[in-house]
């Protein structure tokens, strides 16, 4: 028998206010334990939530990117578990009426695109940090706790576990682009569930699915539901059973291992928040946050495409993060040519970033130092190969290209006297090439030409030398 | 939905309160939840099939802060109440043991 | 004669002609709690050594201000910085300091008002008769084999007693209203949004409303003026200017129209309730006003309406009691679970462990619709009786109580016999109007009995005024309890 899989994905994203989301602690994280607290984020007695509007703003504006529906009327509700990370025991969660609904992304595998339905998109509180001792204690941290999320559930749409990685990865992409979350995963500002199930090709009905928690990279999301689905197809062939069950995946093993099976549905006991008023959110208040979206990655592609004539995988490469095309654009703005700019974004920055593993914005450069660079091997002022020498120092010190080239005497030497003057000399030391090339060894042109590049510290323009070469060799 | 409650389900509705009760509790809150609960039916004499429920008497609406931090208590006064800590974090039986 | 028998206004005014100090009247209140605390037994916790030393900076540095210099009570269950608040619980027993003081105690520290203790109350503001208490009963002042009534049972005593000149209470489902009535004072539950809940531990957060219990209404009109108001921390707080509530107590009721629900003198309501509160009537008619008998129609759903809605509300409400950050932690069991199970049910007393049952069970799936919801539907129903019957007439009128105060252990088991006491002040939470008790006379064994002014939504002037005008034309409010039998 053959099986189809099926993959939903529910993704936490946490938004990048300054204050959190029902108190006014600071939003922050790696300062000392329980130092970003207040008696409403430790659930203190007599405490009262009250909405930041900046979370809501951002909430609705990764809604909108992601295609959804906007709620005009939303309700708070309280999701009620004990658990020592959640300090009221109930979450503040939109159960009844999320910020947006029926959303969709559009992702590519193997060349072929494909629409993903976004069920819904919930704002809520995070939990706090509960760090397990080795001393028979766990620690609680409350840092975290109020910090506000966005919950995004998929439609069960995804069949390959490569699909899923798509998923991830243009919605990191999409919200990156709209400014609202870090959305790094290794930090935990993105934090993705995995529900996979198997079903006979050709049945309409699900199948039971498993839950797959604690994946902690993008790859180990695809590894995961890579080996579940394995896992599941061995049970169903042999004629098992898949229990509904949640299980976590094991980075070194690279398997998956069941937490907990579910024997009843978790009765969470939702009910409105009677702390929280409703929030109508109107056409104007949506015009405001719609307006606030900057061009998202698929319109950004195409325009590269159409109006600044790079290839489809330039155009690619660049929006793949919004720091690089935003830096591409600034260049580009900046009086570099586009195809330059391409090329060295995509070439040596992209490769410095990789070796240092740094970010964009850690790097020294900056689009005004990298358009002067091009300008100055386009005006011949420099070659490519100095340039190479100048980049070295804006990426990593930062500084002018023209005050280095001036400081460091990189200035090209096109000066047709004094580069006959070095040529002779050259060719006075090597009388041997002279015969070689005249007999027609084109080698030794070349042997010739990188003479005359050593003697001038790399500085002659090549062009040049080679004409100048050529001159002086039939002269003798 | 004459008689739903039973010790069974008054011992499974404590323990999603959290709740230890000992069985002479069970049987005496089954007793008396089920005359709270069979009192409530008198609210079934009414048809409320268009009524809309009430969470809020008022009609406040958007009612929301700006994003701006407050200091308000240190870490020190954070733990300050609490029946066991270790370096500013508070200290509970590992959730690991069960 | 003592201090406290003068209003807050005529005390402001000696203070401020420096005829009696701040110390004096502290003095006052802690000599009388000396005196009678312990037959009445209102306080949880007494504050005596910062009461004196403030009282004396104030006398250092006077001020005109509005209840500057009074002594005051604060029911437990509103959180005071520095100063250890319970909610009558031992759940609580060890919260020393609540790190924040509710905007309430802020406004009157502002006004500085001298905070003499914490008040005793039903546990977590779950009762009718201040006995479900982790500390102590306190005790009716007109005959302390009576209980004050409750949750604000403390608060209602120490009023009656003379202990302080006036006290802040909480009101859910009657918790002000109905020992103001027992205790032969002045309880106000104001307009649902009209006081900030911030710093009011949560009982039922759609219902609960802190309000002053006081001598007499004018009193209790000068207390709201000044915790009344706009809080940005409590969302469902109103935006909304408070009036100058002692401006209009002009005691003109002349054209007034009385709401008399058919359904107030029911079942359970005692025929000298029944005749007190008819009597009052009276008393408006010579004053002017018209009454009419009217029918608010789904009176008698709102008590099963109220248990499931307060309940549900409180199982969430009280689940953060967990012994994690502060309050009570069990030793016994070894895991988290045990922690949790064994923390709370040690911590929690009977009353409130029944109504997190309660609550859990309605929320829990598969019958949330069939009664939270219809709960919250039936509340509609109730709130629109209310708005209906506003429509025509200015206030609404009847007992506050169905009988005068019962004997403290007297109420039987029944948890809903026991919980019908609030029948008539349940449906003023539901549907979030303003209501007030003031005494309107005395049962054959000399008990008080109140009458109920509710009033529209935050039309507490109204309320003020009608009780005013009956307060100035009786004199039940000059009834003092004889404590112990001792005449002071």
């Amino acid at each position: 028998m053959n099986f189809e899989t099926v993959i939903g994905l529910e993704v936490h994203v946490e938004l990048k206010t300054k204050s959190k989301v029902f108190s006014p602690s600071v939003n922050a994280f790696g300062d000392k334990p329980n130092s970003n607290v207040n008696p409403i984020d430790l659930a203190y007695p007599g405490t009262l939530p009250v909405i930041n509007e900046e979370a809501v703003n951002y909430a609705m504006k990764a809604a909108m990117a992601l295609n959804c529906e906007i709620a005009t009327h939303m309700t708070f509700d309280r999701k009620n578990y004990f658990y020592p990370d959640n300090p009221k025991a109930y979450q503040i969660t939109q159960d009844e009426t999320p910020i947006g609904r029926n959303g969709w992304i559009e992702i590519e595998v193997g060349g072929k695109k494909k629409k993903i339905g976004i069920t819904r998109v919930h704002m809520e509180e995070d939990a706090g940090k509960l760090i397990h001792g080795d001393d028979g204690y766990s620690y609680v941290d409350f840092n975290r706790a109020g910090s506000p999320l966005i919950e995004i559930v998929s439609e069960p749409d995804m069949r390959t576990p490569e699909e899923a990685y798509a998923y991830l990865e243009k919605l990191k992409n999409i919200i990156q682009y709209t400014g609202v979350s870090d959305v790094k995963m290794e930090e935990g500002s993105l934090r993705c569930d995995a529900n996979i199930s198997l079903r006979p090709i050709g049945q309409e009905k699900f199948g039971t699915k498993a839950e797959l928690k604690n994946l902690n990279s993008f790859s180990f999301v695809q590894k995961g539901l890579e080996f579940e689905e394995k896992r599941q197809e061995k049970i169903l062939l042999a004629g098992g059973e898949i229990h509904q069950e949640t299980r976590r995946y094991d980075e070194k093993t690279k398997e998956t291992i069941l937490m907990r099976v579910k024997e009843a549905a978790d009765d969470y006991r939702y009910f409105p928040e009677p702390d929280l008023v409703a929030l109508y959110v109107d056409d104007a208040w949506m015009e405001r946050v719609r307006n606030e979206i900057p061009e998202l990655p698929d319109a950004r592609r195409i325009r590269y495409v159409k109006e600044l004539g790079l290839s489809e995988y330039d155009a690619n490469v660049l929006t793949s993060s919004k720091e690089m095309a935003d830096f591409f654009e600034a260049t580009i703005a900046e009086g570099a040519d586009t195809k330059q700019a391409s090329n060295w974004l995509m070439g040596e920055v992209s490769a410095y970033m990789n070796k240092h593993l740094k970010e964009l914005p850690e790097l020294a450069i900056t689009p005004e130092s990298l358009a002067k660079m091009i300008k100055l091997i386009e005006d011949g002022t420099i070659s490519s190969k100095i340039a190479k020498k100048v980049f070295a120092e804006i990426v990593e010190k930062g500084g002018d290209p023209e005050e280095i080239v001036e400081a460091k005497g990189l200035v090209q030497l096109s000066d047709p006297v004094k580069l006959k003057e070095i040529i002779n000399q050259v060719l006075d030391e090597n009388e041997q090439s002279i015969i070689d090339y005249k007999e027609g060894k084109g080698r030794a042109l070349g042997f010739l030409v990188g003479q005359t590049m050593k003697a001038t510290k790399g500085q002659a323009n090549p062009p040049m030398v080679n004409k100048i070469l050529k001159e002086e060799i039939e002269k003798r | 939905m004459g008689n739903v409650i039973s010790k069974e389900k008054v011992m499974h509705v404590a323990e999603l309160a959290r709740l230890h009760i000992t069985d002479e509790e069970a049987e005496k809150l089954t007793d008396e939840l089920k005359s709270i609960i069979e009192h409530a039916q008198l609210l079934n004499e009414l048809d409320t099939s268009d009524v809309e429920p009430t969470t809020h008497v008022l009609k406040l609406t958007n009612v929301m802060r700006k994003d701006e931090p407050k200091e308000w208590i240190t870490q020190e006064e954070a733990v300050k109440n609490a029946p066991d800590q270790k370096d500013g974090q508070f200290r509970v039986p590992s959730i690991l043991s069960e | 004669m003592s201090l406290f028998d003068h209003s807050i206004k005529e005390l402001e005014e000696k203070l401020h002609n420096k005829e009696i100090s701040v110390q004096d009247l502290v003095k006052t209140s802690l000599d009388r709690i000396n005196e009678v605390e312990d037959k009445i037994q209102a306080f949880i916790t007494i504050d005596e050594e910062n009461a004196m030393k403030q009282a004396k900076e104030l006398d250092e540095n006077p001020e005109e201000k509005a209840l500057f210099g009074l002594p005051i009570g604060i029911k437990d269950n509103i959180v005071t910085k520095g100063l250890r608040t319970t909610c009558a619980s031992l759940m609580l027993d060890n919260f020393n300091d609540p790190l924040y003081d509710a905007n309430v105690v802020e406004k009157l520290k502002d006004q500085k008002s001298v905070t003499i203790g914490k008040l005793n109350m039903d546990e977590f503001a779950m009762g009718s008769g201040t006995e479900f208490s982790y500390y102590k009963s306190t005790k009716n002042p007109w005959n302390t084999d009576y209980v004050p009534g409750g949750s604000s049972g403390g608060s209602a005593a120490a009023v009656a007693a003379g202990e302080v000149l006036f006290a802040l209470g909480s009101d859910t489902g009657g918790s002000i209203r109905q020992p103001a009535a027992f205790c032969g004072v002045v309880g106000m539950k104001p307009t649902y949004g009209r006081v900030s809940r911030f710093g009011l531990v949560a009982f039922a957060s759609s219902l609960d409303q802190v309000g002053p219990i006081t001598r007499t209404v004018e009193d209790n009109a000068r207390v709201l003026e000044v915790i009344a108001g706009h809080d940005e921390r409590d969302s469902t707080s109103a935006n909304l200017e408070v009036p100058a509530y002692t401006e209009t107590l002009t005691n003109d009721v002349k054209g007034l129209k009385i709401a008399v629900p058919k359904e107030y003198f029911g079942e359970g309501v005692t025929e000298e309730v029944k005749e007190a509160v008819k009597s009052a009537l009276k008393v408006y008619e010579s004053l002017g006003a018209t009454w009419e008998e009217v029918s608010l129609p789904h009176s008698k759903y709102a008590l099963s309406a109220y248990y499931l809605l307060a309940s549900a509300e409180a199982s969430a409400s009280l689940a953060r009691y967990d012994g994690v950050r502060y309050g009570y932690r069990s030793e016994t069991g070894k895991n988290m679970i045990d922690m949790y199970k064994y923390s709370r049910s040690e911590g929690f007393g009977e009353e409130v462990k029944r109504r997190i049952m309660l609550g859990t069970f309605v929320l829990s799936s598969g019958y949330y619709d069939a009664y939270y919801k219809k709960a919250q539907k039936v509340r509609t129903l109730i709130k629109n009786d209310f708005e209906k019957i506003f429509e025509e007439f200015d206030v609404v009128m009847g007992p506050t109580t169905p009988t005068t105060a019962f004997k403290i252990g007297e109420e039987v088991d029944d948890p809903m016999t026991m919980y019908a006491n609030d029948i008539l002040t349940i449906p003023v939470n539901l549907a979030g109007v303003p209501g007030l008790s003031l005494p309107c006379g005395f049962s054959k064994e000399g008990l008080p009995i109140g009458l109920q002014v509710i009033g529209k939504h935050f039309d507490e002037a109204t309320v003020y005024r009608v009780a005013h005008a009956f307060e100035q034309a009786t004199d039940f409010h000059k009834q003092r309890p004889n404590i112990g039998g001792a005449a002071k």
